[in-house]
């Protein structure tokens, strides 16, 4: 079987600046995978690749079988990947249900199957009492859930999720890792999650790539990984010795 | 259909119901002058309808409308005037030579990220060259204008678009209601929705799988269309087009004015947006007139203090404040 997500010799450069090096891993369906590393490790840079944003110097993405490398955002949608972004961006005048409908239209054309959709997606996402709430008006832990509900709404094969995390107490860290489990788990949606919270990481991940100066220094289970030599020195440092 | 209607609160089907009748009815009751003050609001209801679309639901600003009024006001004319083809046929021909016009204009700016008030620059470009063009095609009457026949014994001919001013008060009515009943589906549709995530946040709308340049080639080609018709209407209405005034900025200007008072992406702002400014233009030259106040610009001071003070007081438009104070919001308008 081959796998889902596919990314080989993956490079980016700006100017002289290696941002991610021939990267290369691949993500099998239903798993969820955890892309971590310190900062301008090249982890958004590499998600910005997979995501249509940025266009790959060298190497290939492959999903699904096809190539989606240098395709627009959109199209990297509508092939089944659905995103988030680091720094959330909701559509800020509507609703919290209205900006999940637009995720679920992609692949509805009637907004009554629409809006049933997307409630279900709010549902999952406890989100469901701020329905009619104004995007604008959520408190952050709620707009990070929003961003998920919105890219789930798009019926994704692959979700990725940029630094979900980011921000969060860790009881509402604990809520998103206990969402994203159990949509994984009904679903049968892979993820993919770029992560700094060390804490989320080894609670969902299944496999984690360590990312150092744009190469992959590391590849594995979250418990091995975390007893890597390489990765303690380079990333997790004294806080994961002691 | 029945869905639009459904959507809207018990007291807004009320107050729509009775807005249409008392329109319906008035000619019953007003004379001629009140009639083309009438006329007036509701032709610019039509065309700042138009123009919403574009920019109070997709989020492109375009400062060169005036550009599709000419456009098709010089179509259907010329059509009529050298062939003897009636506006009814070529009001098709206009919207065509309109929206082709809209579309390379979007083209041009969508496929290569003009945006914003660059995008803006863009469209008055367009539009004044198309001005300067017909200032010099002698096939148009050039500057001297263009100027459709009015004989009297013609006046019955609403195939011909001649007729006396009940006819074009209907025809703008007909035009506006319909503008705003197509706005209000195009708003709860697929298409409505898409550009609304567009206007809100591009980058976001493209990572939900939305295609920002077909949405936005949408908006403009439909805005540029509707605004077409209203250039036939202008064309017939009036019996003459000179460039100069047509294709002026000022027109441009002009034509957003309503939506932006009223309340842009939202349905019925630039019909609240009209009914302000039209007979606030039309009461400060019966004022001015009245006091004897002649001196050039003094209309224009006082019209634009007045503007500003309601876009201070309503940032957001009159209409969404007029909603809230009277119950009147339905779902998503």
């Amino acid at each position: 079987m081959t796998a889902l997500l596919s990314v080989a010799n993956l490079s980016k450069r700006f100017r002289g600046l290696v941002a991610v090096d021939q990267v290369s891993f691949e993500v099998p369906a239903g798993e969820i995978f955890a892309v971590i590393g310190p900062n301008g490790a090249g982890k958004t840079t590499l998600f910005a690749m997979i995501a249509g944003a940025l266009t790959p110097d060298d190497g290939t993405v492959t999903f699904a079988g096809a190539r989606i490398d240098g395709l627009p955002p959109d199209a990297v949608c509508r092939r089944g990947v659905g995103r988030t972004f680091q720094i959330v961006r909701p559509f800020p005048a509507l609703s919290v249900e209205d900006n999940v409908v637009i995720g679920a239209l992609l692949r509805r054309s009637d907004m009554r199957s629409a809006r049933a959709h997307a409630r279900d997606v709010l549902a999952a996402l406890d989100l469901a009492d701020k329905h009619a709430a104004p995007a604008a008006s959520l408190t952050l832990p709620d707009r990070k859930r929003l961003e998920v509900a919105r890219a789930l709404a798009t019926d994704p094969k692959l979700l990725l999720l940029d630094e979900v995390m980011a921000g969060l107490r860790p009881t509402e860290t604990d809520r998103m890792v206990a969402i994203l489990r159990k949509l994984n788990r009904d679903t049968g949606v892979t993820i993919l999650l770029i992560e700094h919270v060390m804490r989320a990481v080894m609670a969902l991940a299944g496999r984690v790539l360590v990312l150092h100066h744009g190469a992959a220094i590391a590849q594995g289970t979250p418990a091995a990984v975390v007893r890597d030599s390489a990765v303690i020195t380079s990333y997790l440092g004294a806080e994961a010795v002691g | 259909m029945s869905d639009l209607w459904g959507s809207v609160s018990a007291r807004g089907r009320i107050v729509i119901a009775l807005a249409l009748a008392a329109l319906l009815a008035l000619p019953l009751f007003a004379d001629r002058y009140v009639l083309s003050v009438l006329t007036l609001i509701l032709y610019f209801a039509y065309v700042g309808q138009a123009w919403n679309l574009m920019m109070g639901y997709a989020g492109q600003l375009s400062l060169g409308h005036a550009l599709y009024v000419g456009l098709g006001g010089y179509v259907a004319a010329l059509l009529w005037l050298k062939l003897g083809i009636g506006p009814w046929l070529g009001v098709f021909a206009a919207v065509a030579v309109a929206s082709a016009f809209g579309a390379v204009i979007g083209w041009l700016g969508f496929r290569f990220g003009i945006a914003g008030v660059y995008f803006a620059l863009l469209t008055i470009a367009f539009a004044e060259f198309t001005r300067i063009g017909f200032d010099h095609l002698d096939f148009t009457g050039g500057a001297a204008g263009l100027f459709l026949p009015f004989e009297e014994k013609r006046l019955g001919e609403w195939w011909n678009l001649r007729g006396g001013q009940l006819l074009f008060y209907y025809l703008a009515l007909a035009l506006a209601a319909g503008a705003v009943l197509l706005v209000a589906v195009i708003a709860r549709s697929r298409l409505g929705y898409r550009l609304i995530a567009v206007r809100e946040d591009e980058t976001a709308a493209r990572a939900l799988g939305i295609d920002a340049f077909a949405v936005k080639m949408a908006a403009v080609v439909i805005s540029s269309a509707m605004t077409a018709v209203g250039g036939v209407f202008y064309a017939f209405y009036y019996n003459n087009l000179f460039p100069s005034q047509v294709f002026e900025i000022s027109r441009s200007i002009e034509l957003i004015l309503a939506p932006i008072v009223g309340g842009l992406g939202t349905v019925f702002g630039p019909v609240i947006g009209a009914f302000i400014l039209t007979p606030l233009g039309e009461g400060l030259i019966a004022i001015t007139e009245r006091f004897g106040i002649n001196a050039p610009g003094v209309k224009a001071v006082f019209y634009g203090v007045i503007l500003i003070v309601i876009i201070s007081a309503m940032p957001t438009g009159v209409w969404p404040r007029i909603a809230a104070l009277f119950g009147l919001k339905g779902r998503a308008s």
